[in-house]
Formats: C-alpha cells, structure tokens, sequence
C-alpha cells in the first residue's frame, strides 16, 4: 500500500506526541477506539479561557491513524473549543489523501477531538467562568 | 546488502540460479510438447518431465507415477479435495479439517458444503496444532477425507502428521495434507507418515511460480479422484492440460536440491531464526511468540508486539520486507485467521509479525532486520497510549472501550 507524503510526514515526525497531566482541570482527555479493532487514540487539550492552548496525543493503530492524531492536535491548538468541535474528518481524510479503506481513521481522530473536549466540559461545569479565569 | 531485506520466504522464494539454469533450455531448444509421441521434441520433452517426476518422488518417499503436474498449491487443493469428494460421496459426506488451514483449504472446504458434504473444523491449540486426539474424536462412520496442513504457512507449527496419518489409515480415511510451507523443510516421506495426498508449490522452495504437484497414492490404498478440468486425459486423466514443461523441469530441480540440502539448510536457517528470535526476545519486553517452540519449522518466526499495530509496524521498518497478521495489512481488513483460530486474542494478532528466514538469507541481514524492528518498536510504544497504560499498571482487558471504529 503507497502512503501519501503527508502521512509518511506525520508517522515519521508526529506532531504534539506526549500526555498532559489527566486528573488537571484544564486538561481535557479522550481516549477512543479499542485494542480489538487495532486502533486506539488518546489525544488531551489544555484549555485556558474557552480556547485550547496545548494539545497531546497518543496513538496504537496503523500510519494513518498515527498521522490523523497527529495533525488533529496541529489543528485544534490555538482553536476555541467551539473552533474544535467543527472539525470533520473528512477534512482530515481530504488533508491527508486518505483511502477509503482509511477513512475511519479520520473519523476516530474527529471522535478523540470531541471526546477531549467533551471531558474537559464535564469537569469544568461545575466551575463558575470567574474562577477558571483566575487559574 | 540489497535493501529491502527480504524475510518474507513464506510467501515465495526467488528461484534458485540453479533452477534457473536447468529450466532455460526447454524455452528455447527443448520447446516440445511433452504429448508430442511421435517425434524427438516431444520425446526430450516427455523425458524432462518424467526426470522431474523422479526428483519430486525422491523429495516425498513417493513413485514417480503418483506425481500429478498442476499450476500450483491452490489447483492442487482444489483437485484433491473436490475430487475425491466427489468420487467418495457414495461412502460418505463427512470431511474433518482446522480453522487455521490455509484459505485454499478453509474456501474448497465451504464450496463442498454447499454441495451437500459437512465439515468438522477442528480448532487447533494455542501453538496452532491439532492432536491425534481431537482427529480421532471427530471420526465418524461416514468421514472421508481428512485434511490438514503439515506446516501452518504463519505460525510454522508442525502437525502431528504421522500419528494423524496412521490413524487415517487404521480408520480406512484418506489423509490429504498441504506440504507447501513444509516440503523441503522438514522430512516428508509418504510411506511412513501414512500420506494419501500431499500437495506442493515450485515457488515456496526456490523453484518457479506456476508449477506445483499433487501426490495421488497408487497402493494400499488406490486414491482415485474425479478431474475437476475436462481436455485431453493429461496426468492419468487427473489433470488436463499440456504440461509446463520449463516450469516441471524447474520444480524437479528445485526439489533434488531440497532434498539434497535439507538437513544442512534446516540446521542453518534455525541457527539463523534462534539468533533473531534471541535479539527480540532479549531486547524487547512484551513480546509473544505465536506458535510452537517445539514443533515449528526451522526458518520461521512469528511474534507479537504489544502495544504497537502492525502495519504502522511495517512502516517503520520499510527497509525489511515481512508480513503482518494485522487486519489494516490485508485485503479483508481482518485480522489473520490463523492467529484468531490460536485465541491469541484480537489485540495481539492486530501486532504480529511473520519472519521468515531463506536460503540467501545472512546473519548480517538478520542483524540489520532485528535492528530496524527493535528501534521501530521502542519509537512506537513511546507513541502507544497502550503501553502508556500498561506501564502506568492498568489491566487493558478491565478498560471500557468506546467509540469503536468497528
């Protein structure tokens, strides 16, 4: 199977590779995928105010779905959270020149976004704006 | 070294210069067809095909006459299975097979179902072997065939093929066995190992692709099948067709040197699979071995990485040529058979690897390959969040998964 140049770029040099601190307030995570279906992604968000500041991911699965992470966290670092959430994996699919057999890479990667974001609004409900303000 | 290094002999093997040299003049100056009775191209051609018939008999303990020419593994699967199904139906409609044959097989098999037979397929143990036992229970009065491969072409593990055998024939039920992966491996002799019918493929042993053989016993008992090709009674009426001459004489060679280098290429393809299997095993932790230490062919290694995918596997390391038993690596998008047949677990087979060591094959290519896969895996599991979670002492199999992508 031939890999485009994008996805060779991103398995050989992955963008964001690392973990952030998972029990922070601001830090939201999502972790998609199972081991049985040979793809697993973990991709976390460091918030300040509603944008994202810093972003990490981790993944198991094939050169594409490595290369999807990666350029998820490229692409939501700097973003809002709302900015995030807009995403679409065939967006991913049509950056990367994904194949069709690789398209659900693109969707798990869109699923990880809005799980980390979804996590770190589920912490933080409880939280008065004020308050996340002053951290 | 020539990069990619090949370690993918399972698959094929390139022919052999010798093989080459033998088959190079009946392109050209012995073009006969071997049919041909009546004139001398027809007879030189006739004469190199009966000499390859020798050397391949020589490989297996067999006659010469019990050779039957096909185009390879697959048509000579097909030929055995359809063929004497056919013949027996009258006996019976049951066949006992495993799970963790080949896809020739496992596919022959569901075709003859839908004509009517049953198939009783064995679920080999967690090295990928079936017991005598578990033939034996599975026996019945109207079983006819038993088919089960002699080396599984992923895992390596060897069948107990002469117990199975004599079973077989204390039982009056034909034995088929694949020899592909195992033919000019390990020692096949038909006779003591109770064979009925034994296929194989010039390509899996440094012969040419397109030419294979099916071994049809002659005596005690008589195999008859039913020719699944009408034309001109070609092979006893088994198999229709002009014969591959080039390509005959070719498997011939290869198998004389097969047979005559066996021991020595077995003793230095081990040696050369330990030394791989010894730098992985040494240097990574969280690694299986797939298979059977014990009963495994000497040439090959399938192993697990926990934690990393296979193919990405693959990409790291794409100056060695190897497959994976990975889902992402093959054209069904499922994990291999063999390995879920095995209950390695699904996660596991997502991160196999299969080495297969050749005949050209030099411990520094092997040095090299343990290398790039050491490296490849040490950078993937820093990417894996499973070896994150493995390491921070979570059970991977208590984890609620969600959002599956299939």
């Amino acid at each position: 199977m031939a890999y485009s140049n994008k996805v060779l770029d991103h398995y050989n040099n992955p963008r964001n590779v690392g973990s952030l601190d998972k029990s922070s307030t601001q830090v939201g995570t999502g972790v998609v995928g199972a081991p049985e279906c040979g793809d697993v992604m973990k991709l976390q968000i460091q918030v300040e105010g509603d944008r994202i500041v810093d972003a990490k991911f981790k993944t198991f699965g094939c050169g594409s779905a490595i290369a999807s992470s990666s350029l998820a966290t490229e692409w939501i670092k700097g973003k809002t959270l709302d900015e995030a959430l807009a995403i679409q994996n065939t967006q991913i699919v049509e950056e990367l020149s994904l194949p069709p057999v690789k398209i659900h890479c693109s969707v798990l990667a869109e699923d990880a976004i809005k799980a980390a974001v979804n996590d770190y609004k589920a912490k933080n409900s409880v939280e008065s704006p004020a308050h996340q303000e002053a951290q | 070294m020539k990069l990619p290094i090949y370690l993918d002999y399972q698959a094929t093997t390139p022919c052999d210069p010798r093989v080459v040299e033998a088959m190079l003049p009946y392109f050209t100056e012995h073009y006969g067809n071997a049919a041909s009775r009546n004139h001398k191209y027809g007879w030189a051609a006739e004469e190199a095909v009966e000499r390859s018939r020798e050397q391949i008999a020589a490989l297996l303990g067999a006659n010469p006459k019990e050779i039957v020419f096909t185009s390879g593994s697959t048509e000579s699967i097909n030929l055995a299975l359809k063929g004497a199904a056919e013949m027996y139906s009258d006996k019976g409609k049951h066949i006992i097979t495993c799970q963790a044959e080949h896809k020739a097989v496992l596919d022959v098999c569901k075709h003859l179902e839908q004509e009517g037979f049953e198939v009783t397929y064995l679920q080999p143990d967690k090295s990928g072997r079936v017991s005598v036992e578990q033939v034996a229970a599975a026996l019945r009065p109207d079983t006819i065939l038993v088919a089960l491969m002699w080396a599984n072409n992923e895992v390596g593990t060897l069948n107990p093929i002469r117990e199975i055998g004599a079973l077989c024939h204390e039982k009056g039920v034909l034995m088929f066995t694949d020899a592909t992966q195992a033919a000019g491996k390990v020692p096949v002799d038909v006779e003591a190992d109770h064979v009925d019918m034994l296929c194989l493929s010039g390509h899996k042993i440094y012969g040419p692709k397109g030419v294979g053989v099916l071994y049809v016993r002659r005596k005690n008992p008589r195999v008859r099948i039913v020719a699944q090709m009408d034309g001109g009674g070609h092979e006893r009426g088994m198999r229709s067709g002009t014969l591959n001459v080039p390509g005959i004489v070719g498997l011939g060679k290869a198998c004389e040197l097969a047979r005559t280098e066996l021991e020595s290429e077995s003793k230095r393809s081990s040696e050369l699979r330990d030394h791989l299997e010894k730098r992985i095993f040494g240097e990574l932790d969280f690694v299986h071995l797939n298979g059977n230490r014990e009963h495994r062919l000497p040439n090959n290694l399938n192993v697990s990485f926990a934690y990393v995918e296979g193919e990405s596997l693959l990409m790291g390391i794409s100056d060695v040529a190897v497959s994976s038993g990975s889902a992402c690596t093959s054209a069904s998008l499922e994990p291999s058979h063999v390995l879920r047949a095995m209950n390695v677990g699904e996660d596991l087979a997502h991160s196999s690897i299969r080495f297969g060591i050749g005949r050209f094959t030099t411990r520094e290519e092997v040095d090299f390959a343990a290398d790039q896969v050491i490296a490849a895996v040490k950078r993937l599991r820093e990417l894996s969040p499973l070896y994150e979670m493995a390491q921070e002492g979570i059970d991977l199999k208590t984890v609620k998964w969600q959002g599956a992508s299939h």
